[in-house]
């Protein structure tokens, strides 16, 4: 296999708690430490694994968002990504344009392999891989915990709510990680002064000619609805009777 | 006229309980018509199943060789066939309406909306983001189709005592075979499954060892509970993941849940928010677990569990 292109998304910090602004536009942003998806470094790693056992010859990251995004594809770069495409955009973009862009990078790049993280944790929306499998009409391994390539076929175990599902698939295909799939390594600091000279190529939708799907809006944000503190109990007996009073037990 | 389609989910022999919550969640659209498609090799039985579900109109039975597994690449291209004289088309969000969806979402042309935890108008909804740290509202273009996935645990399972009809379909769409299905590795269990169980038992990292967590499974088994986990307990291989409950694990709500040793980290509390009555046990009083707990206890799991068991059962 030649190339495996893996799409990476800037996200605050998973560490961050997050505070929705008090007039409801969005989340508070200003000064938050900002960072790579979770999930989408989980598919970097698992690229470069691949690419370290010899099974494929290059990995191009790629990521839509502002000019800033730039510090995330250089961490990637870091971590051991050939090549890294920033596709400028300085608003959010659907989950359905996404995947339109990135089938537009996989025909420019010839990927055989798309790695993607199965969700970004600011939306949640877990939409991108699927609809880029759907557009590209290839298979789709969502939720992969655990990858094996060979003949042209990927073997991927899939974190379902049953149990463990394996599936069988040709490539290229589209790959989403589940959490269990790797541990993403550290960023060494020698590692980082390399990247800077790595190639990082920018671009944006209407370069691609990729139009922009919306069609579901975002109205209002709100803090969620908080649980109120209950009561605490001194002893087993208290617990048991709370239990009996609600009528539980 | 307005018209659903949910999206059964099943094991072969029976309807996934999300089945009954996505109909639900239908049921909260205003002045439309909701039919209930079963895709599988032989649907009969589920179409029997299906067809009790409250407030349906029919159910479509989409029998097919191919249709044996649950496969979103073979899966969608029908669904998508099927969605053309629906203005709505919803599944559960589990991990089978997370992989099926969105690809039929794209095969529509369309954005969907995932994980709706309130309907305020046929294309206005309610939905968690961040990782339940904030809720936001969205309203969907309504001259699209609206293709979204239900957050089964905001809802119920409906009333099974309806008598909708049965209809056989036979969606003509090419069906990819780059797709294989090879094996399910389930947990084998007797217990109570996670996500519909009306009582949970779940332990954390302060059992210290997998041979502890008996003692979880052994109270769970004494009041008929599931069992789940934190993630520390699973990453500490404790338990398997598929045990895991919180935002990277399940999503669940039972009446009553008790958290022994779980200090309430953020995700945990995400996937147990919306349970009847959380009971905690902790040996650190300041454990953030106390903030949403309904009744808390400030004590020693290992000395707590075996006296509550003796106590229910008399």
């Amino acid at each position: 296999m030649q190339k495996i292109l893996v799409g990476i998304k800037r996200v605050i910090d998973y560490n961050v708690r997050v505070r929705v602004k008090p007039d409801g536009s969005g989340v508070v942003t200003d000064g938050v430490k900002m960072s790579i998806n979770p999930f989408d470094e989980i598919a970097l790693e698992e690229a470069l694994r691949i690419k370290e056992r010899g099974e494929a010859s290059e990995v191009v990251v790629a990521s839509i968002g502002v000019s800033a995004t730039q510090q995330q594809l250089r961490t990637a770069l870091a971590m051991g990504a050939d090549r890294a495409i920033l596709v400028k955009e300085e608003d959010a973009v659907s989950p359905l344009t996404a995947a339109h862009v990135f089938l537009k990078l996989i025909e420019k790049e010839k990927a055989d392999l798309v790695i993607l993280g199965k969700q970004a944790i600011d939306d949640d929306n877990n939409q991108t891989g699927q609809m880029l499998a759907a557009l590209w009409a290839r298979p789709q391994a969502t939720f992969a915990s655990n990858v094996a390539l060979a003949d042209g076929k990927a073997t991927v175990t899939r974190e379902v709510d049953g149990g463990l599902e394996v599936i069988e698939v040709d490539l290229p295909a589209v790959i989403t990680t589940d959490l269990r799939l790797n541990e993403p390594r550290y960023v060494k600091l020698p590692d980082i002064m390399k990247a800077k000279r790595k190639p990082l190529e920018e671009t944006s939708t209407e370069e691609l000619g990729v139009a922009r799907t919306g069609g579901v809006e975002a109205i209002k944000y709100e803090p969620p609805e908080a649980r109120s503190r209950g009561v605490m109990v001194e002893d087993v007996d208290g617990l048991v009777q709370a239990l009996k009073d609600r009528g539980l037990f | 006229m307005s018209k659903i389609l949910v999206i059964a989910e099943h094991d072969s022999k029976t309807l996934n309980a999300s089945t009954a919550k996505c109909v639900s969640c239908a049921g909260t659209f205003s002045g439309l018509e909701i039919d209930v498609a079963v895709f599988s090799t032989n649907g009969e039985s589920l179409c029997t199943e299906a067809a009790k579900l409250q407030g349906i109109r029919k159910v479509l039975r989409v029998d097919a060789p191919v249709n044996g597994d649950p496969l979103a690449a073979v899966l969608a291209p029908q669904v998508a066939e099927l969605a053309g004289e629906y203005t709505h088309v919803l599944g559960p969000s589990t991990t089978f309406g997370k992989d099926l969806m969105p690809r039929v979402a794209a095969l529509l042309g369309v954005n969907q909306v995932s994980d709706i935890m309130e309907v305020l108008g046929n294309h206005e909804f309610r939905r968690p983001i961040y990782a339940g740290n904030a809720v936001l509202t969205v309203k969907a273009d309504d001259n699209r189709k609206l293709v979204a996935t239900v957050r089964t645990a905001s809802y119920k399972a409906c009333d099974t005592t309806g008598e909708a009809s049965t209809e056989s379909v036979s969606p003509q769409c090419e069906i990819p075979t780059h797709t294989r299905y090879v094996e399910l590795k389930a947990q084998a269990s007797d217990r109570p499954d996670l996500q519909t169980a009306s009582r949970v038992v779940s332990g954390g990292r302060a059992l210290g060892s997998a041979e502890s967590f008996e003692l979880i499974y052994d109270f769970a088994d004494s009041i008929g509970a599931g069992v789940g986990a934190s993630r520390a307990a699973v990453d500490a291989g404790y338990v398997p993941n598929d045990m895991q409950v919180g935002q990277t694990g399940k999503i669940i709500a039972p009446d009553i849940y008790f958290a022994f040793g779980i200090s309430g980290a953020i995700q945990h509390l995400t996937g147990i928010k919306d349970a009847g009555t959380i009971v905690a046990v902790n040996k650190d009083a300041e454990a953030p677990i106390f903030e949403v707990a309904d009744i808390g206890i400030v004590g020693d799991l290992f000395e707590v569990i075996p006296a509550l068991k003796a106590k229910l059962a008399t």
